[in-house]
């Protein structure tokens, strides 16, 4: 059953947005969320819409697979909605009992659901282009800069790509710690959710000796395989840009000038 | 002198209980003198606890002899300014295949060694070619580890060790974790790589199956050597074996029991076919006797 836990949902396929370097997809996913902020007017959404719609279909994912990342804030999204519903004060458009739904709730209500899922959509987006690999990769160069700040930036990278590695292991670690003490009697489906957590501490446990186990054994095997931190160290994959990513950068900027021209003179 | 030497190699370490107070001092490896000579095919067996990973963790400057001294192709492990030269020419295979995998497809993997090492992108992509050719996994390379089964990632870590271009290599019980298949890919692989590269192996377990093809075998036991010898010799001492809690393959086993009965066999058979012909022989001999 935590098998089914998936993190890092890149969707395998051939088109140009996967081809894409994972800097701009990165960059353009940023400036995109920006962008939501920026335009207020049903045109800008509009815009970003068209902009968004293009991307997907060129990116080649089935759209439900976007929208599954959805799944998760609908929580988040209703009671967004249903507060900036009813709290908002402005020209009432109708009553029931205590509740008033304003005309500017209204607005308000229908613009923070188009962000968020715009924005959901959006960096999902990056994530079924790019494997989480790549993404590290990215980061690991766009924030080099920091590096002048003594910002690990190279150690903080390796800790998100080994994690990413480790946890298919570890799910499937817990998977197992759970049969054996299901087997030996007990319980973790039964009682409230306070029952519940305290069963899991037994799990917890073992989880996580065995994790500091692996990490001790993953060091060793990494510095007998001549490993001393980022220094002196070239690339297998280096990221170099190509002539479609300085396309995608002059689309993404006329795309973002576009928004903040929006935003000032309509 | 051999590619890799110690003398007088002691590792001692220092027993606490759970307070932290000293409870005593274990001598885990103790006056251990090795040398092995380039391109050979070396085994170190023991059971458990007989100090055969301490030894082996000492070869690659894991761990530091607390007294004696550890030569890899002439480099003393205890000289800092050759720490990263003897990593690089004695590469290490550990035991367990998921704790030693760091990338997250095989090639990436594969490429971490060279990587450390500052090797150039271009050959670096040779360099994992080659090696995953050699183990005979390059058609899983853009495989995740996680996909694999037990004795394809312990193929993969060795692709890893190989990438880095190692004059040795050392396998700290690689297939201890295994199942049967796996074992015998590993160990296929391992002596292909000895045989065809001609890499220096340096292979440590307690399956006696995993080390006739050896040149060299020692027998380690409470951190001493115990006995040292080729396979043969060593399987010829059946009692001596057992007495150090070894497992005896099942055809010399038998082979010892067939001799205590009183059938005239050489001692130290390693392999049904010897044994078969052996009895066949025997038994041709009692033919002619019949005949006479």
């Amino acid at each position: 059953m935590l098998r089914d836990i998936t993190l890092g949902q890149y969707y395998q396929t051939e088109s140009v947005i996967h081809k894409l370097d994972p800097r701009v997809k990165l960059i353009a996913t940023v400036c995109f969320i920006i962008s939501l902020f920026v335009v207020k007017s049903w045109i800008g959404y509009a815009v970003a819409a068209v902009f968004l719609a293009v991307v997907i279909r060129l990116s080649k994912v089935p759209f439900k697979f976007m929208v599954k990342g959805m799944k998760a804030i609908v929580f988040i999204m209703l009671i967004t909605v249903v507060f900036n519903l009813f709290l908002t004060p402005g020209e009432v458009l109708f009553s029931v009992w205590k509740l008033r739904i304003t005309r500017e709730g209204l607005q308000q209500a229908v613009t923070m659901a188009v962000r968020l899922s715009f924005l959901i959509v959006g960096s999902s987006v990056m994530t079924l282009t790019t494997t989480p690999n790549s993404l590290t990769d990215a980061m690991e160069k766009l924030m080099k800069p920091l590096k002048v700040f003594k910002v690990p930036v190279h150690e903080v990278a390796m800790m998100m790509s080994i994690a990413l590695r480790f946890i298919p292991i570890l799910l499937e670690e817990t998977d197992k710690i759970m049969k054996a003490q299901i087997a030996r009697g007990a319980d973790f489906e039964s009682g409230n959710l306070i029952r519940k957590a305290k069963a899991m501490v037994p799990l917890l446990v073992p989880l996580f000796i065995s994790a500091f186990r692996r990490a001790n054994d993953l060091a060793m095997a990494m510095e007998a395989r001549c490993y001393r931190g980022g220094e002196h160290r070239t690339k297998m994959k280096p990221l170099r840009y190509a002539g479609r990513d300085r396309i995608a950068y002059v689309v993404l900027t006329a795309y973002f000038a576009a928004c903040i021209g929006i935003r000032i003179w309509l | 002198m051999g590619i890799i030497k110690t003398k007088g190699l002691v590792f001692e370490y220092i027993r606490r209980d759970e307070e932290g107070n000293v409870e005593g001092i274990t001598r885990a490896v103790d006056e251990v003198d090795l040398d092995v000579k380039k391109g050979d095919f070396v085994a170190i067996l023991g059971h458990n606890g007989s100090g055969k990973s301490t030894l082996a963790k000492h070869i690659n400057a894991i761990l530091y002899p607390t007294e004696g001294s550890v030569w890899v192709d002439g480099m003393d492990t205890t000289d800092e300014k050759e720490l990263w030269n003897i990593r690089q020419e004695a590469g290490m295979v550990f035991q367990n295949p998921d704790n030693q995998i760091i990338g997250q497809v095989v090639e990436e993997d594969v490429g971490f060694g060279p990587e450390n090492m500052g090797v150039p992108t271009e050959e670096i992509w040779e360099r994992v070619e080659e090696s995953l050719k050699a183990v005979g996994m390059y058609k899983y390379r853009k495989f995740s580890p996680n996909k694999l089964s037990g004795g394809q990632k312990q193929r993969v870590s060795i692709a890893g060790v190989i990438a880095m271009h190692p004059k040795c290599i050392i396998l700290d019980e690689p297939t201890a974790m295994l199942d049967p298949n796996g074992r015998r890919e590993v160990v296929r692989a391992v002596r292909a790589l000895n045989d065809v590269e001609g890499i220096t192996v340096l292979l440590i377990t307690h399956y006696m199956e995993e080390i006739i093809h050896a040149d060299k075998v020692f027998v380690m036991d409470k951190g001493k050597v115990a006995m040292q010898g080729t396979p043969r010799e060593i399987f010829s001492q059946v009692e001596m074996l057992r007495q150090l809690r070894l497992d005896v393959p099942q055809v010399t086993l038998l082979a010892h029991e067939l001799k205590k009965s009183g059938i005239d066999l050489p001692e130290g058979i390693l392999t049904v076919e010897e044994l078969t012909q052996e009895l066949k022989r025997i038994y041709r001999q009692g033919e002619k006797a019949q005949v006479q």
